[in-house]
């Protein structure tokens, strides 16, 4: 085994419930010993880098056919890599959310390899309709690359929301699990988007931070579900019916992102207010020190 | 029954024959090329689906059931005359089958005419359209014959049509694209592309085509065995060493070092995966593959062993 993965880590992925075939493969190309080396580099920066807090995980599915549908927080899919990673190590049996990634990651050297050897595959409706027909767990940004091109100002807002996921989700009779997730935003503080670069590296655009490149910096992250939506249908409804479904599920992610701010809050106050307290026994010792001299 | 088989020079055709003839099938076979070893018992006519012979083959036998394996797939012959004979044969095939009561026509395709791209589904059914002639311009003669095939569904409606879009073969014989791409000690991949590799192995393929003969199924069905793997696993699984070459130099090296000859189109196809839904077919026919794709594997690699 590769000294990049942790053993038990390992054996987790093995606790998937997806038919890996005899070389570790499953159907869509993820591969076992890929997953065992992300989720093992993937852990240590959702438990200790970023501190992901998380609540709500009682409301992803155990089992069967679910979506996942959230905001994007950041200039690169690090909400998406977090939220792959708590479905791995918060449910149990551990589950596999399957990304529905921008196309042009597909033409990228390495980069499509690397998504779909992790089970993230290119975004399109046949193709999400193939994992919901097997029962598997998507996970969805409506937002798309308008999402993640949010500059930091903008960072807890939500842009507009394609409809595609909902009528999706109609058709194959799928719950919709809703999730907000805060802090991306200032992990990676996009000043602004060059869209130049992308162009000649073959993506969208390019976020800028205050320090050059889109390199996360270590701060708290808030993750949070909710209880799953179900939406009647068959996914052919007029635009008016499914665009105020779709504004159903935007108004809770905005309530999540509302209340993971405030958890945020919170956790940054109390490690102030322990910081402080810690700081004020130190002056306190100082001083008994120097009294008892 | 009696069946026609046009293309039964080949080895598909050939299995196809063998089988059909051991479950008590009366087997007619139309070619150009000679079978020498042919079982007694299959009628042969060396003739060319698109003359006038083979056409009184159709007259004078009167067969129930045509299954139309007269297409040209490698890509070495000329691009007109592969054009006449894919399409012109195509055509001949479904004309003959109209005028002389044919009950069920069975057209035997690929399923690398859906094509590969970096913007195509993962998993093809059979209402994708196929966008081979994009991305591989080399095989739209076969996409050609297999959507003037699919049309006799609604122009001949006395005809029960099956059009199958097979994936790739692999086993013993050697025989189709897949195989022939493998043959050498070293397999070009290009860096940082892995695609993953639909097949099966033959004996699967022989069964499938027998089975949509048997169960009489109209319409399109793709068909595929087990799951696809990695390209890099059918390079290791068959014993052959992957060598992976950025775009620039894999063009470049094609035909030469060894390394095996490829149209221009076939690189999408070494980038991006073709791989397709078969849960019809196996619905309209209860088809089960017995050969998973380890064992297809093993026995390609020790009929074409690596020397040295």
């Amino acid at each position: 085994m590769s000294l990049l993965i942790d053993p038990e880590i390992a054996a987790r992925v093995d606790r998937l419930e997806i038919p890996f075939n005899r070389y570790g493969v499953d159907p869509y190309g993820a591969s076992k010993e890929h997953l065992a080396r992300l989720f093992t580099a993937f852990r240590f920066f959702y438990r200790h880098y970023f501190t992901v807090g998380v609540e709500g995980m009682q409301h992803v599915p155990a089992r069967g056919r679910a979506m996942l549908v959230g905001n994007h927080s950041g200039g690169i899919a690090l909400d998406g890599a977090m939220v792959i990673t708590s479905c791995f190590f918060e449910l149990e049996p551990p589950r596999l959310a399957q990304g529905m990634a921008e196309k042009f990651m597909a033409k990228t050297p390495f980069m499509g390899l690397f998504a779909t050897r992790s089970g993230q595959l290119t975004g399109l409706v046949e193709t999400a309709e193939h994992l919901l027909h097997d029962e598997r767990l998507l996970m969805i940004f409506p937002e798309g690359a308008r999402g993640t091109a949010k500059l930091y100002p903008e960072r807890n807002t939500l842009v507009h929301f394609g409809s595609g996921f909902m009528r999706l989700a109609m058709k194959t009779r799928t719950p919709i699990v809703p999730f907000g997730f805060v802090g991306g935003g200032e992990a990676i503080p996009t000043i602004a988007n060059s869209y130049a670069l992308g162009k000649l590296l073959g993506a969208p655009y390019v976020p800028i931070t205050p320090w050059g490149v889109a390199l996360p910096a270590p701060v708290r992250l808030e993750l949070t579900y909710s209880e799953p939506m179900r939406f009647e249908g068959t996914g052919t409804e007029e635009d008016e019916v499914i665009e105020a479904n779709v504004e159903r599920v935007k108004q809770r992610i905005a309530g999540l992102i509302e209340h993971g701010r405030e958890r945020r809050r919170k956790a940054l106050a109390w490690s102030r207010g322990a910081e402080d307290e810690a700081l004020r026994e130190g002056e306190d010792v100082g001083t008994k020190k120097e009294e008892q001299r | 029954m009696r069946v026609l088989i046009p293309g039964i020079g080949g080895v598909l055709g050939q299995r196809v024959a063998r089988r059909l003839l051991e479950q008590g099938h009366e087997v007619i076979g139309i070619d150009r090329r000679p079978w020498l070893d042919a079982p007694p018992g299959i009628e042969l006519y060396n003739v060319d689906i698109r003359k006038r012979a083979a056409e009184d083959v159709f007259r004078k036998r009167r067969p129930q059931a045509v299954i139309h394996m007269a297409t040209v797939t490698h890509l070495v012959e000329k691009t007109a005359e592969r054009y006449r004979i894919n399409l012109g044969g195509t055509r001949a095939v479904f004309e003959h089958c109209r005028d002389w009561g044919v009950e069920h026509a069975i057209f035997v395709g690929r399923h690398t005419y859906y094509g590969a791209a970096a913007d195509s589904p993962l998993y093809h059914k059979e209402e994708d359209p196929p966008m081979a002639v994009t991305t591989f311009p080399e095989l739209a003669d076969l996409v050609a014959a297999d959507l003037y095939a699919c049309t006799a569904l609604w122009r001949v409606p006395n005809l029960v049509t099956t059009v199958l879009r097979m994936v790739y073969t692999l086993g013993p014989t050697g025989h189709g694209t897949l195989a022939t791409f493998l043959r050498g000690r070293h397999v070009p991949m290009v860096l940082g592309f892995d695609p993953l590799f639909h097949f099966m192995h033959e004996d699967d393929v022989t069964t499938a085509i027998c089975l949509a003969l048997e169960k009489r199924v109209q319409g399109v069905y793709n068909v595929a065995g087990p799951q696809p793997v990695p390209l890099s696993v059918v390079v290791r699984g068959t014993a052959r060493s992957p060598i992976p070459l950025p775009e620039i130099a894999f063009r470049a090296a094609l035909g030469r070092f060894g390394l095996p000859r490829l149209p221009p189109g076939a690189l999408a196809h070494i980038k991006y995966p073709v791989v397709v839904d078969s849960e019809a077919f196996r619905a309209a026919t209860g088809f089960v593959h017995q050969v998973d794709e380890v064992r297809a594997m093993e026995e390609y690699r020790n009929a074409f062993p690596v020397r040295g």
